[in-house]
């Protein structure tokens, strides 16, 4: 039962949340996909920061997005030895251009590593890693 | 104000070892520092200014190095901006004498990266307590990786291709063979880079750096004092530096740290590409010297696949870089910006053997630390026996 239980046990890191991030994360947990933007200057932003890096506002909107994009460049990882990782190599990692224009480092999953190509239009995909924490991911456009 | 030719690299050492289970790396640093203040005629009492950064150093490791030396110097430098930061310390160390907050600087490395067992570019570490790492290390980048991702938009963009790649790596291996002290000195083909094993891709094996143990030194002073000590000075002309990061989700990964500290470099040395007889280029791996080359303008942006072949790089081509071998083959202890220096002032006093660049009178050394395809920083410093 000892074993059952540690194969249940997911075993990734987990991002730490906190009062600034939360927003992302809890949309995430939503299955909505949500980016920063600046009220002041309309300057767009990912990783979500409580001030925005064009003008230093603090005064921050976050809005919806269509959830689709395309890759910008991604790596077939065949090689880590950290938990969790090693036990589900190959796997993509990729840099995701949304279409609201912001890279977005992430996954592409339901795909044959092999398939993946830069530009391929994909779109995301709400991955409930834990009751927690649900991690944003993209596959191939249907 | 200038501080071109007004500080120098004095002194420097190159721990011969590359395997070191019976040391550790406060050892290592020390039997370095030993190294170069020998190498220039100074002793550990002329020392007033330390400059350090390891893997493994706790938060106040600078402090704890100190203790372990016994050293109460004027100046404390523990910049850590990954396996750059020894190229930005010999930066920091000729600001920090011309302002006249220290005199003689030593500069020091060492890690026990490979009995240690560090899975360097594989082990998935690269989480950490920043916010930018909240969106990153759920994904699982490696350092292998996050270049992968670099290498992938090079060949999309100018159709760059693994067999350029692998010329480097094939170089190096060439220059590591020419010197007794490189782990990896047996001659590999273009062929056997390609047939190695997919990391991370496109990246194989043997466009990945090795991992050693090792260690090195510097000692950096005024121009004035380095002219009366047992080595020809390698007079500092022109540094830069600088960091790349996702630019809030808005960067173009093939624009680099190096675009931006190179420019600094050069206009303050007041010397251009051409004047340029050898360069230390950091080579975690193969995209790293190809992507380096382009944006410190060696080469325009998408023909750094045609230039690093036909021999270009090679100690006797047109310009030869990493002559000790590199990351590549000769040794990566984690971080390898120390090495850069070292090798850079080997060259420009004519004592590298078989390996030597003719007529060799100026030098740039390019540090790059962390990674290209999620964030890095960039340093770059230039040097002339004149």
């Amino acid at each position: 039962m000892a074993d059952e239980k540690d194969k249940k046990r997911y075993a990734k890191p987990l991002p730490h949340i906190d009062e600034e991030n939360r927003p992302w994360w809890e949309a995430a947990k939503r299955h909505e996909l949500y980016i920063q933007k600046c009220r002041d200057c309309g300057d767009l932003r990912h990783h979500p920061r409580a001030l925005c890096t064009n003008c230093m506002s603090s005064n921050t909107e976050w809005v919806k997005c269509s959830g689709k994009g395309k890759i910008y460049t991604f790596t077939v990882t065949n090689q880590n030895g950290a938990a969790g990782f090693r036990d589900s190599l190959p796997y993509v990692l990729a840099w995701v251009e949304i279409d609201e224009g912001l890279r977005i480092l992430t996954n592409i999953v339901d795909c044959p590593p092999a398939q993946v190509k830069i530009d391929q239009r994909v779109e995301v995909v709400f991955d409930d890693v834990t009751p927690e924490v649900t991690l944003v991911k993209f596959r191939p456009a249907a | 104000m200038s501080l071109s030719r007004k500080t120098a690299v004095a002194g420097v050492y190159e721990h011969p070892t590359r395997f070191a289970p019976d040391k550790s790396m406060h050892q290592i640093m020390a039997e370095s520092i030993r190294g170069a203040l020998a190498d220039c005629g100074l002793t550990i009492k002329d020392v007033d200014g330390i400059f350090s950064a390891g893997i493994g150093m706790s938060m106040m490791g600078i402090v704890g190095l100190c203790d372990y030396l016994n050293l109460t110097p004027n100046y404390l430098d523990g910049t850590n901006m990954g396996g750059s930061s020894f190229v930005a310390h010999t930066a920091h160390a000729a600001a920090a004498i011309h302002a006249g907050l220290c005199d003689v600087a030593v500069i020091v490395y060492g890690s026990t990266a490979a009995s240690g067992r560090f899975a360097i570019g594989t082990g998935g570490g690269l989480g950490g307590g920043d916010p930018c790492h909240q969106y990153e290390f759920p994904y699982g980048p490696t350092t292998v990786g996050a270049y992968g991702l670099v290498a992938q938009r090079h060949m999309h963009e100018y159709g760059t291709t693994s067999e350029q790649l692998a010329e480097i790596a094939v170089t190096m291996r060439h220059h590591a063979s020419m010197n007794p002290a490189a782990k990896y000195r047996d001659p590999i083909t273009v062929d056997d880079v390609l047939s190695s094993r997919i990391i991370s891709s496109p990246l194989h094996l043997l466009d990945c750096c090795i991992i050693s143990d090792g260690g090195g030194a510097l000692v950096v002073t005024s121009a004035e004092r380095a002219k009366d000590l047992k080595k020809k000075p390698a007079y500092i002309l022109g540094t830069g530096e600088t960091a790349r990061h996702a630019a809030r989700g808005q960067r173009d990964f093939l624009e680099i740290a190096a675009h931006q500290s190179g420019k600094l470099a050069f206009e303050r040395a007041g010397v251009t590409h051409k004047d340029i007889d050898m360069a230390m280029i950091y080579d975690s791996f193969t995209i790293t010297v190809l992507t380096t080359l382009e944006n410190l303008g060696f080469c325009k942006r998408g023909e750094g696949g045609s230039f690093v072949t036909g021999g270009r790089l090679r100690y006797d081509g047109e310009l030869p870089i990493n002559t000790d071998g590199g990351g590549l083959s000769s040794n990566h202890p984690g971080m390898r910006g120390m090495f850069l220096v070292i090798e850079a002032v080997k060259q420009l006093r004519g004592e590298c053997g078989p390996r030597q660049v003719k007529d060799c009178q100026i030098a740039l050394c390019h540090g790059t630390g962390g990674e290209l395809g999620t964030r890095h920083s960039g340093a770059t410093l230039i040097l002339s026996n004149q």
